[in-house]
């Protein structure tokens, strides 16, 4: 007998297995055509058959070649789950299986190179929000207020909010008067659109979430924002009355700045906000990566790069403590629009984020328009596995202990907390976003829900998050013209309103019965929980 | 549910016209307690009106440790007056043993300070005498302050005015200003300090509501001012923010209520003063209340002030005639006291409305 080569990879070793019935099949190839990943192929067999068709058994042998549909067992055109062959397949002859015995972590390190993928993490899918219910429920003395009937004003402030008795305020003849320039707030929609970059998102994808955020301003009055991401904008944005919707983000490898200093001069408004982005909770203490896979021709010129791989640094050369960036990058971004725009930081969760918070919180200069802190549930298109599975924090204590810093000093309010990282992960954004803001956040930013919104079918239990392959099943996470073609964006940008609108009522329906017409920021007696270390932790009511 | 009542007269009255405005409202409370401010004082302290008044109940222990604080810290003796309670078991209150209204001189070293160093002092006196008297638990301290005297207690206001004589007018105990209220807290633990009004530097308020962001409140309010304490009600928030906005920042009173129930945002943007309005929500958004509310207020200067939760989810009238003007929870309370006013000019304030009581007993009003 021949021996077994033990070590060669079978399906087997994969993590998904493709369940195939070749007698549903009418070999019409579509699934192959639509498997971006190459993991499936037609294929012979050769099949064997024993008949008798007589009275007496009479056997014969019937040797045929069958055309068929086959997984490939190779680790570099594994199958991601995706299930495009299932959504194709007229005949449901085939779909995706996940295999629990996967050897995938094992074999898949061949050449030496860590695993890369996009999406979320997939160790730390704990749920301390869910672990969280609104129980300070309004009954008798304090009626609940009627969702459907009474005015609730929801909005959240971006920029940097002075204490009371510092207000250049004067009064005459019993009218208080400003007389000096206040540091810019704008007050938005408690949800951004969180910074996902052309580039890592396809032209369609991120004018689908372009396109939601003028629509839902323009039609439904919700003043929501979105963040560019790192790598710049189209001119044509850059100068339309648009751009006062968007915030325009400044990473560590400054990619499109080039492009938007050039049309400051041109552009009819202000941007919403500048968002500088420290770090990311997906891959925290690491530098943004766009393969060169993805770094299309329009990508370069927006960028003004080379087609190569794209590596944010970790960290912002020439920034070496917070004092500094203080005085560098926030003065020359709020000096860049005249100090009319607000002017915010955007850090991965970590145990030091307190710190860092204080620090902004006592700067004398006071012009850091607020605090996103971003946990390790967030998503990211590109980032080594180990990264994104390994390393991070998470966002709803380290949120509350800010606020509760601020608290202690007297200080909240003054720079807004934005809470990001797995809010929505669920599919419950409205929820997770009321209960973080009753635990002090101020807002929310959302990035991996508005994808899946668009269509994208990655989740934190391995399926597809091939993101950074450029093979993007959905055409969001990748520039192959022919795959971003598969996305509508009209119907994109739809599911994304119909959803922030629905978002808008169920925030509501969060409001009435608690009895609050504004946001309930820090209420966190609105809270209770099941869960008695949640309830230490975050100091709310334990319950059961 | 609390009921809660004011009365401003240009002629000193007995506090049972406080006690005629509370009862016929007894339905809507449920007797539990009486608590009065009263300010503009004639009587037995109208020699000393501009020497502050130590307003207490306590135990024996207590009495003593208040003597000697405030003889350590030469705060000199002047009037008093200790009410001998009507010893009746039938009486529902529960009454503590001693009830002090003293009125002191100021220490030498500071006759000649400035009215805002005197009332600091007093302040600093009346929250060292507080922490003495809780420590061992032996009374309470409502106010210090002139021309100001607090009496509160847990029991039936019928029982409690009966046993502190109050139904008799014997010329001792008279006002111009008093603000009422005929409940003790009943939410939580029946604590003194929970009872309206409450009183801090000049200014008096209590409220009939509920306040929803009474957490956010106290969060920020716990920073804003060493006199800001207890918490032992929702209802203290109103006040300290009244405080902080009147005393701390020295805004006009227009200000306060756009403070706690500031205007929506799209109406902020038609105004003309657009800029100051969203720069107040903005800086002051941790002091927004929510939920129903009525506010009564007195200010230092003897003004009464009244107004309501943004959506009015809590009643309030206004009524009086020439010589005497009140606030009060329902109108029944009105009409005992000042049945032949002209109901027609009654005051039912709105959702957005502030209205003031001043010194010639005009009643002021406006839109926030």
């Amino acid at each position: 007998m021949e021996t077994v080569k033990t070590q060669d990879v079978t399906v087997n070793d994969l993590p998904w297995n493709i369940e195939y019935k070749p007698e549903r099949c009418t070999m019409c190839g579509s699934c192959v055509a639509a498997c971006t990943f190459q993991a499936i192929a037609p294929a012979v067999e050769r099949r064997s058959v024993t008949v008798s068709t007589g009275h007496r058994p009479e056997p014969s042998q019937k040797h045929s070649a069958v055309l068929i549909i086959k997984q490939k067992d190779s680790i570099e055109q594994a199958c991601t789950g995706c299930g495009m062959c299932e959504k194709i397949c007229p005949n449901q002859a085939i779909k995706p299986v996940r295999n629990t015995d996967s050897r995938f972590n094992l074999l898949a390190r061949k050449g030496g190179s860590p695993i890369k993928r996009g999406g979320r993490t997939s160790l730390n899918s704990g749920r301390t929000l869910d672990n969280i219910i609104v129980g300070r429920i309004s009954q008798m003395t304090d009626p609940a207020l009627d969702s459907e009937r009474h005015t609730f004003d929801i909005l959240a402030p971006f920029g940097r909010v002075l204490m009371p008795h510092e207000l250049p305020l004067s009064a005459v003849n019993g009218t208080l008067n400003l007389t000096a320039k206040l540091p810019p707030v704008n007050w938005i929609y408690p949800v951004i659109f969180s910074d996902m970059s052309i580039g890592a998102l396809s032209t369609r994808a991120w004018e689908a979430i372009a396109l939601a955020t003028a629509y839902l301003n323009e039609k439904h009055n919700m003043p929501v924002r979105m963040s560019s991401g790192e790598g710049g904008m189209p001119v044509k944005l850059l100068e339309s009355e648009q751009l006062k919707y968007m915030i325009l983000q400044i990473a560590s490898g400054h990619f499109g700045w080039n492009r938007i200093v050039k049309s400051i001069p041109k552009m009819k408004v202000d941007p919403a906000g500048v968002l500088i982005k420290i770090g990311q909770g997906a891959k925290p203490g690491d530098g943004g990566l766009l393969p060169a896979a993805k770094v299309a021709d329009h990508v370069q010129a927006i960028r003004g790069v080379p087609k190569a791989d794209l590596m944010s640094p970790p960290n912002h050369q020439g920034l070496y403590s917070i004092e500094e960036s203080v005085q560098k990058m926030f003065l020359s971004m709020n000096a860049a629009f005249k100090f009319r725009v607000p002017v915010a930081i955007k850090c991965a969760a970590s145990s030091t984020s307190v710190s860092v918070y204080n620090n902004l919180l006592r700067d004398p200069y006071k012009i850091c328009g607020g605090f996103f802190l971003d946990g390790i549930q967030g998503g990211t298109g590109a980032a080594n596995e180990i990264s994104l599975d390994h390393t991070g924090h998470p966002v709803v204590s380290k949120t509350r202990e800010c606020y509760l810093s601020a608290v202690k000093q007297g200080r909240q309010g003054q720079i807004p907390l934005w809470a990001g990282g797995g809010i929505g992960l669920t599919g419950n954004a409205a929820a997770d976003a009321f209960k973080v803001i009753c635990l002090g956040a101020n807002g929310v930013f959302l990035g991996k829900i508005l994808i899946q919104l668009l269509g994208c079918v990655g989740n934190e239990h391995g399926r597809c998050n091939a993101c950074n392959t450029g093979k993007c099943p959905a055409g969001i996470c990748t520039q192959d013209p022919r795959l971003v073609e598969r996305l509508d964006i009209d119907r994109g940008a739809q599911n994304i309103v119909e959803y922030m609108l629905a978002l808008d009522s169920e925030l509501r329906k969060l409001m009435a019965p608690i009895g609050n017409s504004s946001l309930p920021v820090g209420r966190s007696d609105a809270l209770v929980t099941t869960d008695q270390a949640i309830a230490e932790k975050l100091a709310i009511q334990y319950v059961c | 549910m609390c009921r809660i009542g004011a009365i401003k007269s240009k002629e000193f009255f007995h506090p049972s016209a406080a006690l005629h405005l509370m009862l016929p409202q007894q339905e809507g409370h449920d007797n539990s307690g009486f608590a009065m401010v009263m300010q503009d004082l004639a009587g037995v302290f109208s020699k000393h009106k501009d020497k502050p008044l130590l307003s207490l109940a306590c135990t024996q222990k207590g009495a003593k440790l208040v003597e000697d604080y405030m003889e350590a810290n030469d705060f000199r003796q002047l009037a008093e007056w200790i009410p001998r309670g009507v010893k009746n078991t039938k009486l529902d209150i529960k009454a503590m043993p001693y009830y002090i209204f003293r009125n002191y001189d100021y220490p030498e070293y500071c006759r000649n300070a400035t009215e805002e160093a005197k009332g600091e002092l007093l302040v600093d006196t009346r929250l060292a005498l507080r922490e003495l008297l809780e420590k061992q638990d032996q009374g309470y301290v409502y106010s210090f302050w002139p021309d100001v005297l607090t009496l509160k207690e847990i029991g039936d206001p019928w029982d409690i005015a009966t046993y502190f004589k109050l139904w008799d007018n014997d010329g001792d105990l008279m006002a111009k200003n008093v603000v009422v209220q005929c409940r003790q807290n009943t939410n939580y633990d029946i604590v003194r300090y929970a009872a309206h009004p409450f009183f801090l530097q000049g200014y008096t308020l209590c409220a009939n509501g509920e306040n929803t962001f009474y957490t956010k409140n106290k969060e920020y309010q716990k920073s804003l001012h060493r006199g800001y304490i207890g918490f032992e009600s929702d209802s203290q928030n109103f006040l300290y923010t009244l405080h902080y906005v009147l005393q701390e920042l020295k805004w006009p009173i227009k200000y306060y209520k756009h403070v706690i129930t500031p205007l929506p945002f799209n109406e902020i943007t038609l105004r003309p003063d657009s800029a100051e309005l969203r720069a107040i929500r903005q800086s002051l958004g941790s002091l927004e209340i929510n939920g129903p509310n009525t506010v009564i207020a007195m200010l230092p200067n003897g003004n009464i002030m009244t107004c309501c939760d943004s959506k009015k989810l809590r009643p309030v009238v206004v009524g009086g005639d020439d010589t005497m003007v009140a606030i009060a929870s329902e109108v029944c309370g009105l009409n005992a006291i000042l049945p032949h006013r002209n109901q027609e000019l009654d005051v039912y304030p709105n959702e957005r409305e502030v209205v003031i009581i001043n010194q010639a007993l005009e009643v002021e009003r406006w839109k926030q």
